[in-house]
């Protein structure tokens, strides 16, 4: 049950590498991320590479396989026949760092772009009651692991270097959307999503939700309803109206 | 003179899981200029593995629930060992940390009236964990890792940087802890970034270790490779104390199946669902192995064990849901007898109780999981699962209130730390224990820099001694067979699994300890090839020094613990042995060795438990547990001790 597999692996670092060959035994059941770490452990020592739960939980192992985006993790070897080479290289649209590690520190800039949440005034702790339904919605985008594959795949930054400065990614305009939907939170971030997070570059593709390793409906459950929101925020004079007052009513 | 990157901060805490996260908080809400260092990168810390739930009495769905019988829980499950005071206040502060964490934006599971829903688990004698379906730790990590931002966009608001008074460190290593040369108190940690493998020092008179386990010194685990003990040896490098190492918890149910996942973990959440353990007869084998302590507590047929699933108020609970040594040393033995699984593990069967939608709307990752790694649709068929080295209860010893260590500055709190669990850790009190614990660590750490009239200082000649020991394994000796760190590895997990495992007996433990010398001579050969930039070889090399020690100190405790408590299982001595009951086993370092100083073992008195704290429970079942000297403090030890002569009495008769 056991064979040598044929892989190419991508090596190097920011200055530039290129792919290696490699054989390595394959056995019964094993996920890419087997592979590697057998072939860290025999042939290639210093090979990086990022993991951690190995069970599609923490979402560090990301990389491409046969150029798709993927967790090593939950690549079964199975899936591929036995005398096809496997090619495996880091997330293309983040800097490498070395081998299959990419800098990903993007991804928390942007995380911190985004406003927290923000509870109501005068509820105190413990007192908190929602139902299960209304926080469904977001507990979908909290499933989340960051694994960064979607913010990888997205064509906006994908070879558009220039637009990650204006554009946070499908997993923080979800994010945005999570807090929106959340149903105790206070602010309101619609402007924000599209003026400072790009919420309008994206024109649901929905290449993102294809590669997410958590199923999450990125494009279908929040980008589309929070470009509604924000429509609705900007062409809808009730809700203009609404906004004014309610801000004259607070100052 | 080493080339280092200098920060100064008031308190630096290493690790980013759910103690290291409540710790930094807190500590930067006392105004503290707070570190976070963590091996990976942020968010993704053990602690996003936990799947079932973190256990808070707030009886939500059983109002009968309240911190006396989470207390109660907590100390039998821990078979008395327990540091009471922290099981006391883990057990009375654990609804206020999940409720705060509703503040920070959680999205825990609900009850019909909106309140946070709250599932069974084993050892708990109510429906106690609030969860969110089995992604538990992620919704721990995530919220309280936002809750981390929030304060960063306070911090930035005020002074236009984000990471003014609180920064995370992520992808750093730290490899040793710095202490004054005079007061032997905490002046600093040492350590490098995985990314450059360049070095970097924290000068900070406080230090809260919040490293997680040590399970990767163990071949079969549901651990993943930060967990390597760490916190547990650079603190013994530092001077202070572990306690109850010989205390490692297998966990049940592990997959057994395919060999590259084996021992990741099939969450105690699948039985407190209703999931039940069969043997290859299709037997529910569990009712055979209720022992003596827990008899009268479990129901003793399935019919009284699948009415409890409904109607908790007129029947015991089932027996799958003993706790987790019980459940493991059941399953090793079915296996050993010839009933186990084709895979060498027992049944797992959810798919016979339930509908496959409620299944996967319960656990979807366990479903997940199964189907993507195993081919096996949980919903159709049963799991083949089998025990696997989960969580250790041992831990630096700590003052419950403060989480110091002996070592002034340095605290620590979480799976790191001793005490709380006593020989065996309920599923879902690591959550709980990771916040009430971590914000105490905060607190503490906080009252001591504000107490200090000087800051200790870092000697550089530390700084070269600490670089050096990082820098050996490019090194290579002149003499003997270079030997690769991953191979070295290897053998020390065969060698723990094999002879310091689930079940151990005196020679074995012997034999584990001969290896593990022989091993630690290997270790000074360990070469590795490359650079120092992202080198997994090397930084496996650094982590080893680590596993070692602790690996050393568990197989000492479990040597000279000569009794079977909790997670320490001695086939030579199969009982409970009340003497032992009050006894810790205390670990320190000695310094015969630079690389990888030895272990010194010592037996300390366990401090008795406050007398209120005594009497919320019986005395008959104390009796199981305690010395006659001991239950004499009790005041219904009286007519026990009456009872128990008219028995004798009787049988005389
Ligand atoms: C699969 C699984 C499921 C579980 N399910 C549950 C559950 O349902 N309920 C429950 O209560 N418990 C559960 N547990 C146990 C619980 O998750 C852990 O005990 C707990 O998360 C440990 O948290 P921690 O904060 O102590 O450490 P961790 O979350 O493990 O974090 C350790 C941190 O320390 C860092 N670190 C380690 N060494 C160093 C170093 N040298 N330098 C810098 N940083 C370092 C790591 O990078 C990491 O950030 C589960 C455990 C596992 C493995
Ligand atoms: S749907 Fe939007 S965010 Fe997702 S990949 Fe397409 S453009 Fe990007
Ligand atoms: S949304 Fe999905 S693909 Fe994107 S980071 Fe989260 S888990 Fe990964
Ligand atoms: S290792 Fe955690 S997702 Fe792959």
């Amino acid at each position: 049950m056991s064979y040598i597999g044929q892989f190419r692996v991508w090596r190097g670092d920011s200055n530039g590498g290129s792919l290696e060959d490699f054989e390595v035994e394959v056995n019964e059941g094993e996920v890419i991320l087997d592979v590697i770490h057998r072939l860290q452990a025999t042939q290639a020592p210093d090979l990086a590479v990022r993991w951690n739960c190995k069970a599609g939980k923490c979402g560090s192992c990301s990389a491409e396989i046969n150029g798709k985006p993927r967790l090593m993790c939950m690549t079964r070897m199975s899936t591929f026949s036995e005398g096809e080479t496997i090619t495996i290289t880091p997330m293309r649209a983040f800097t490498v760092v070395r081998d299959l590690v990419t800098d990903v520190s993007y991804n928390y800039e942007k995380a911190r772009q985004v406003p927290s949440f923000q509870p109501p005034e005068g509820l105190a702790p413990g007192e908190y009651r929602m139902q299960q339904v209304d926080v469904e919605r977001s507990q979908e985008f909290r499933k989340c692991i960051e694994c960064f594959l979607c913010q990888n795949t997205c064509h906006v930054v994908r070879d558009h270097e220039e637009n990650k400065p204006a554009f946070s990614g499908p997993r923080f305009l979800m994010r945005i959307a999570e807090l929106e939907m959340h149903p105790l939170d206070t602010a309101d971030r619609r402007d924000m999503a599209q003026d400072e997070h790009g919420l309008g570059y994206c024109n649901i593709t929905k290449c993102c939700t294809e590669v997410c390793p958590e199923g999450i409906h990125i494009t279908d459950n929040a980008l589309i309803p929070m470009k509604e929101r924000v429509a609705g925020r900007r062409y809808d004079p009730v809700v203009w109206l609404g906004n004014k007052l309610f801000r004259r009513n607070r100052s | 003179m080493t080339e280092v990157e200098r920060h100064n901060y008031d308190v630096v805490v290493i690790g980013a899981g759910g103690a290291g996260l409540r710790a930094a908080i807190e500590a930067r809400e006392r105004g503290l200029r707070t570190a976070v260092v963590c091996k990976s990168l942020f968010g993704k810390a053990h602690t996003v593995m936990a799947e079932g739930g973190c256990a808070a009495s707030m009886g939500n769905v059983n109002s009968n629930d309240n911190w006396q019988v989470h207390f109660r829980d907590t100390m039998r499950g821990g078979k008395f060992l327990n540091n009471w005071r922290m099981a006391e206040l883990h057990a009375k502060e654990a609804p206020d940390r999940v409720w705060e964490l509703e503040t920070y934006g959680a999205l825990f599971d609900r009850t019909p009236d909106g309140k946070i829903s709250q599932r069974n688990f084993g050892g708990h004698t109510y429906p106690r964990l609030a969860h969110v379906g089995d992604r538990t730790g992620l919704e721990l990590i995530r919220t309280m890792q936002q809750k981390i931002v929030s304060l960063q966009q306070e911090d930035y608001a005020e002074t236009g940087d984000y990471e003014a008074k609180l920064k995370v460190f992520a992808e750093c290593t730290i490899t040793e802890l710095l202490t004054d040369d005079s007061s032997g108190a905490i002046s600093g940690a040492f350590g490098y970034w995985r990314e450059s493998g360049r070095f970097v020092l924290f000068e900070a008179p406080a230090v809260v270790m919040a490293t997680g386990g040590i399970g990767k010194s163990f071949k079969v685990t549901s651990n993943s490779w930060e967990y390597t003990g760490d916190g547990h040896a650079l603190a013994l490098r530092a001077g202070a104390t572990l306690i109850n190492m010989e205390f490692v918890q297998f966990h049940p149910t592990g997959m057994v199946w395919p060999p590259s996942v084996k021992g990741i973990l099939v969450t105690e959440g699948v039985r407190g669902d209703g999931g039940v353990l069969k043997n290859s007869e299709g037997k529910r084998f569990m009712f055979d192995y209720v022992p003596d302590v827990f008899k009268g507590q479990y129901a003793e047929t399935p019919e009284e064990a699948d009415r409890w699933y409904t109607d908790q108020e007129n029947n015991r609970r089932t027996p799958d849901l003993l706790p987790r040594d019980e459940v493991a040393r059941a399953i090793n033995s079915e296996v050993k007898e010839g009933r186990g699984s084709p895979h060498g593990g027992v049944f797992l069967d959810i798919a016979s109780r339930m509908s496959a939608e409620e299944i996967k709307r319960r656990l979807p990752s366990m479903y997940h999981q199964f189907k993507e790694l195993a081919d096996v649709d949980i919903t159709k068929e049963p799991m083949e699962v089998g025990p696997t080295c989960h969580y250790v209860m041992g831990g630096i010893e700590v003052d419950p209130d403060s989480a110091q260590s002996v070592v002034p500055g340095l605290f620590a709190a979480g799976e790191c730390s001793g005490g709380m669990h006593g020989s065996n850790r309920l599923g879902g009190n690591s959550l709980s224990d990771l916040l009430v614990f971590g914000r105490r660590a905060g607190q503490g750490a906080a009252d001591y820099v504000a107490g200090l009239d000087r800051r200790p200082v870092v000697l550089q000649s530390d700084v070269d001694a600490a670089a050096r020991m990082a820098l050996l394994p490019f090194d290579p000796p002149e003499s003997g067979e270079p030997e690769n760190p991953y191979t070295l590895h290897q053998d020390l997990q065969q060698t723990m699994n094999d002879l310091v495992g689930i079940i151990r007996k005196a020679d074995e433990i012997e034999q584990a300890l001969e290896r593990l010398a022989e091993l630690k001579t290997r270790m000074r050969r360990v070469v590795v090839e490359g650079h120092r930039q992202y080198n997994p070889g090397w930084h496996l090399a650094i982590d080893l020094r680590n596993m070692f020690m602790v690996s050393e100190a568990v197989a000492k405790a479990a040597l000279m613990r000569t009794e079977s408590r909790g997670g320490h299982t001695r086939d030579d001595y199969p009982q409970l042995d009340a003497e032992w009951r009050k006894t810790l086993l205390v670990c320190s370092a000695t310094d015969d060795d630079e690389l990888v100083p030895g272990i010194k073992v010592e037996r300390k008195e366990q401090e008795p438990m406050r007398q209120d704290l005594f009497e919320l429970f019986d005395v008959e079942e104390l009796s199981k547990y305690y010395t006659e000297e001991e239950l004499a403090a009790h005041p219904d030890y009286q007519s026990l001790a009456a009872k128990g002569n008219a028995e004798a009495g009787k049988e005389e008769a």
